[in-house]
């Protein structure tokens, strides 16, 4: 895995809201294909680690490097760098005023100016990949979660990102429904797609990852293969965290 | 109730309803450009003009309309500025309105969530895309029903600008109503023509609400 070319550096990272750091000095690097997921207690900085991914927020220290160049830099425009790095948030947020297809298609269409057939063949593909190719008419409000949430992947897909963040997308859904998007990013994941995930479900962080990073604090506890981390952890943070989800 | 004085009388309530038809359009159009410049200096907060409008729509907000045009029609013309009572009536229409209208349209701009905001940076939307693509659309189905409410509230206070002599509905009616003391009839001629201009008008804006509203809250 070691041997893929790296896509994604971040660099002693800070950052603080108000008094409280929330990030404090944390590294890691994410090789193209790799699969990561961020456990960790609420509260330890993971969204807001993929939100300075994204650009979302400002960081007070430190570098976020994306192939090659800091996404600081003021040669890069943060839009370009939104078309490289795809996130998908914890409350689906897809545009309420416009259908599926309108949804997925105004990133491409307006911020990519592709061509409009390419771009709807690739939105039927994925529809159809994550089983709601029926529903392209729709509007959000006539979705359940779970579809919204699945929508909200192909939407952030149809932009052909090089990696794709996941905020604990299945934190606001119903139990029955974590399935399905669980699924969908399984499947991203065999295809070769460069993720981060946040996640609470365990058993799902296991299956999917190349490596899980385990944070505290604003930083890097421990980590390593999910076998191991999961296991044998070596840190009596992360045991202590991880022993909360046995009953 | 004579009719006959009805009939004898309709050519002049179609005339002065034409009267405040025409006032009451360029009237709620002075008031929309007003209120949509107001409202995108608050949104955006540019220094010095956002106070300024913030004085302003206190002030239209707080002082009736009768006094604002008062004010333009006989008290400008003592510091040298003289005004058809049409345009007084416009001015004033616009005054008021502005101030319903931008707080209407800033209503709906602030109501679009910031997580729609986030999720249209992370397609990579520049902000006059995500204006004219996520924010727009959003508030101006939200601000709808506010607006639509606005029109018909400057539409019936055109009734006001009878006091400065503007030949409109009520103006024909007070001057009827002295020459023939028909006080029912023009009354009833009066109540009608109101009726007749803003009903339609009401159902038609129910009507674009209803669109404008479809996509996020259903039928």
């Amino acid at each position: 895995m070691n041997n893929e070319e790296i896509v994604l550096e971040i660099k002693d990272l800070y950052k603080g809201f108000g008094e409280r750091n929330v990030l404090n000095g944390l590294d890691f690097t994410l090789h193209k294909g790799e699969v990561v997921v961020i456990i960790g207690p609420s509260g330890c900085g993971k969204s807001t680690l993929l939100r300075c991914i994204n650009g979302l927020e400002k960081i007070d220290g430190g570098d976020v490097i994306l192939e090659g160049s800091s996404i600081y830099d003021k040669n890069i425009k943060m839009r370009q760098v939104r078309q490289k790095v795809g996130i998908v948030f914890q409350s689906y947020d897809l545009f309420s005023h416009m259908t599926v297809m309108e949804n997925i298609l105004l990133g491409p269409l307006k911020v990519q100016k592709r061509d409009k057939q390419e771009v709807s063949e690739l939105a039927r593909e994925l529809l159809k990949k994550v089983g709601l190719s029926d529903r392209e008419n729709d509007y959000p409000r006539q979705l359940s979660g779970g579809q919204k949430q699945r929508i909200a992947i192909v939407r952030s897909l149809c932009m052909n990102p090089d990696i794709v963040l996941f905020d604990e997308v299945t934190a606001a859904l119903d139990p029955e429904m974590v399935r399905e998007v669980l699924d969908v990013i399984l499947d991203l994941a065999k295809q070769g797609l460069t993720m981060i995930i946040v996640t609470h479900e365990m058993h799902f962080a296991r299956a999917v990852s190349d490596r899980i990073l385990f944070m505290d604090h604003g930083k890097i506890v421990e980590e390593g293969e999910p076998e191991d981390l999961f296991g044998n952890p070596k840190t009596e943070r992360a045991k202590q965290f991880l022993n909360k989800f046995d009953y | 109730m004579d009719w006959s004085y009805l009939g004898r009388e309709l050519p002049r309530y179609i005339e002065a309803g034409l009267v405040t038809l025409k006032i009451g359009f360029w009237g709620i159009l002075a008031a929309l450009i007003t209120g949509l410049v107001c409202c995108f200096v608050l949104y955006y907060k540019i220094f010095i003009l956002q106070k300024i409008v913030k004085v302003y729509v206190e002030l239209s907000r707080n002082t009736p309309l009768l006094i604002q045009v008062f004010f333009l029609y006989f008290g400008l013309p003592q510091v040298g500025i003289k005004l058809s009572g049409t345009a007084c009536a416009i001015i004033g229409l616009g005054f008021l309105g502005g101030s319903y209208m931008a707080e209407a349209f800033r209503g709906g701009l602030e109501a679009v969530g910031n997580s729609q905001i986030e999720s249209g940076l992370s397609i990579g939307l520049d902000k006059r895309q995500m204006m004219q693509y996520v924010i727009l659309p959003q508030a101006i189905s939200i601000s709808m029903p506010q607006v639509s409410a606005n029109f018909i509230f400057l539409l019936k206070e055109t009734s006001i600008l009878s006091a400065i002599a503007i030949p409109e509905l009520l103006n024909v009616t007070q001057s009827l109503i002295g020459l023939y003391y028909k006080t029912n009839e023009s009354l009833l001629l009066l109540t009608v023509s109101y009726l007749i201009i803003i009903l339609p008008l009401s159902i038609v804006l129910g009507y674009i609400e209803r669109r404008l509203r479809h996509a996020e809250f259903g039928n």
